[in-house]
């Protein structure tokens, strides 16, 4: 889809948010789903960036590391894609505690979620390192450089590009496994919208309303993710034409 | 005492499983020679210059840059393999160029060119970027420094590439069948850099090529290998005029039918 298309989208589902909060029966609604949102969105944003970091170097550990640290960096990738990301929040705020390491719930759920799709992204990571010819390693150990100098300025650049649709998808994971941390007694977009329903029985404004709300987080994600990808692979494409 | 060669291979070996590419290979080089190599697909001439550039790592033998072991690196007057910080300081000497180009397609044209003196050397971004244009220069592609790669021709690629290479002021430079990739009418002005390279820089040259005629008119010696050896070598005029060895011969012949 273009981004065109994405875009309107977007509009369309806040124009929509946006009349139905002006109905009576919906109105009551919004402040406190949009409270939610908030606590939804900062969850989102600080677990993707724990997701980024830690998908970066379980890849660069594992492809590049000293024996110990590959070794931790698949442990690591292992557990977080073997197990729920589910049971993984209930063992960071339930089972912790019992070893005397008592976390927020707010951190429990950065925490649980970041390293649960981060443990994706060195995948993504991985595959995006790989695809970069090998004629590049070859070009830039010719000129001499270290290994580090070669992955900064050379292939991560380029493996940048390949992985921004992957890293964009798993985003959005992310943000639909939030609604995961009502579970720990985090007051989200999906626990606002359970409890408001479970007070009122009004269903079907509630869950239209969180409905829209989800939707249009993830198209902000998916516009973004395009935006940059098309950045990004402006130096690369340049001339394809030519 | 004569002077070292820059490059020594000294009875080398490569392997890959149980296929020996290169058996046993000795080869001298000497400072500014220009040596061409030539022989059959598969012949391992492309594996002799990645070994040398230490894209491959070698199974017997060692490799020697100025009388200094580039394998290898002396411990307690004994060779051992050597480690990356003694590779990285040998290979300084030596440049190559590559049969696909490979410029950072992520960068212009001057971008590729300053990119590792800068990072590598530690050079002033205006230092590098004099050199560059000057080398760009010599290349003739001052007007297309800021082009990226693929807004350029492969002809023009390719003296991008032979400018980036010299930008790190090698001693030594490799090239591997620079023109192969290349359309027919782009051969010549790639040669013509090659042939400046050789007069205005006292470079040791060492290059794989099918381009007889340039191998003849630009080269001090001509090896000719086969499976994994050399076959024979002489000047130019000795080996394209009178070949002695029969191998050379059929090769010859093969090569002038097709070309
Ligand atoms: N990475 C590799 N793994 C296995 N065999 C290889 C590899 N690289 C080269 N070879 C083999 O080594 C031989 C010599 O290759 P090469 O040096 O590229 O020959 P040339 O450049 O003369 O055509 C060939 O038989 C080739 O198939
Ligand atoms: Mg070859």
């Amino acid at each position: 889809m273009g981004i065109r298309t994405l875009v309107a989208m977007l509009v369309v589902a806040l124009v929509v948010i946006g009349a139905l909060a002006t109905q009576e029966s919906y109105k009551v609604f919004m402040p406190g789903l949009l409270q939610g949102a908030v606590l939804t969105i900062e969850i989102a944003i600080l677990g993707s960036l724990l997701a980024i970091v830690m998908g970066v170097l379980a890849a660069l550990a594992r492809m590049y590391g000293p024996a110990p640290l590959k070794w931790l960096a698949t442990v690591y990738v292992e557990i977080f894609r073997g197990t729920s990301a589910l049971v993984q929040l209930f063992w960071l705020f339930f089972v912790l505690p019992q070893f005397g390491v008592t976390l927020n719930a707010f951190l429990v759920a950065v925490l649980a979620l970041g390293l649960n799709v981060g443990a994706y992204g060195s995948e993504v990571v991985r595959g995006a390192i790989q695809s970069v010819a090998r004629g590049q390693w070859e070009a830039s150990t010719a000129l001499n450089m270290s290994r580090p100098q070669m992955l900064r300025r050379i292939i991560l650049p380029q493996a940048f590009v390949a992985m921004i649709p992957p890293w964009g998808n798993l985003f959005i994971e992310l943000l639909k496994s939030t609604a995961l941390v009502s579970l720990i007694t985090l007051s989200d977009l999906a626990f606002k919208a359970q409890q408001m329903n479970q007070n009122t029985f009004k269903t079907i404004p509630i869950f239209t309303l969180v409905l829209l709300m989800y939707l249009a987080m993830s198209l902000v994600v998916t516009i973004g993710m395009r935006l940059l990808e098309r950045r990004a692979s402006l130096g690369l494409a340049r001339g394809k034409a030519a | 005492m004569t002077e070292q060669p820059m490059v020594r291979f000294d009875n080398v070996s490569k392997r890959y499983g149980a296929l020996t590419v290169l058996d046993g290979l000795n080869l001298d080089i000497a400072r500014g020679e220009k040596v061409s190599i030539i022989g059959p697909s598969g012949s391992g001439k492309t594996t002799v210059l990645r070994m040398l550039m230490t894209l491959e790592t070698i199974n017997d033998g060692v490799i020697w840059v100025e009388g200094e072991p580039l394998t290898h690196m002396e411990r307690n007057g004994k060779l051992v393999p050597a480690d990356l910080a003694h590779i990285r300081k040998i290979r300084a000497k030596i440049g190559m160029v590559f049969q696909s180009f490979n410029l950072f397609p992520h960068m212009t044209a001057m971008q590729n060119c300053i990119e590792a003196p800068i990072t590598v050397l530690g050079m002033k971004r205006a230092d590098a970027e004099a050199r560059a244009a000057e080398l760009l220069d010599m290349v003739g592609l001052s007007e297309k420094k800021d082009h990226y790669p693929s807004q350029l021709s492969g002809g023009q690629q390719q003296r991008v590439a032979i400018a980036r290479a010299c930008a790190m002021r090698p001693k030594i430079m490799l090239f591997d069948e620079v023109t192969s990739a290349l359309d027919p009418e782009l051969v010549g002005e790639v040669l013509e850099v090659i042939r400046k390279l050789g007069r205005e820089h006292d470079l040791t040259m060492l290059m794989v090529t099918h381009q007889m005629g340039f191998a003849k008119e630009f080269s001090d010696r001509v090896c000719f290998f086969h499976a994994g050896k050399i076959c024979e070598q002489g000047p130019p005029n000795e080996l394209f005029g009178a070949p002695k060895n029969e191998r050379t011969r059929q090769f010859l012949h093969a090569v002038l039918e097709a070309g």
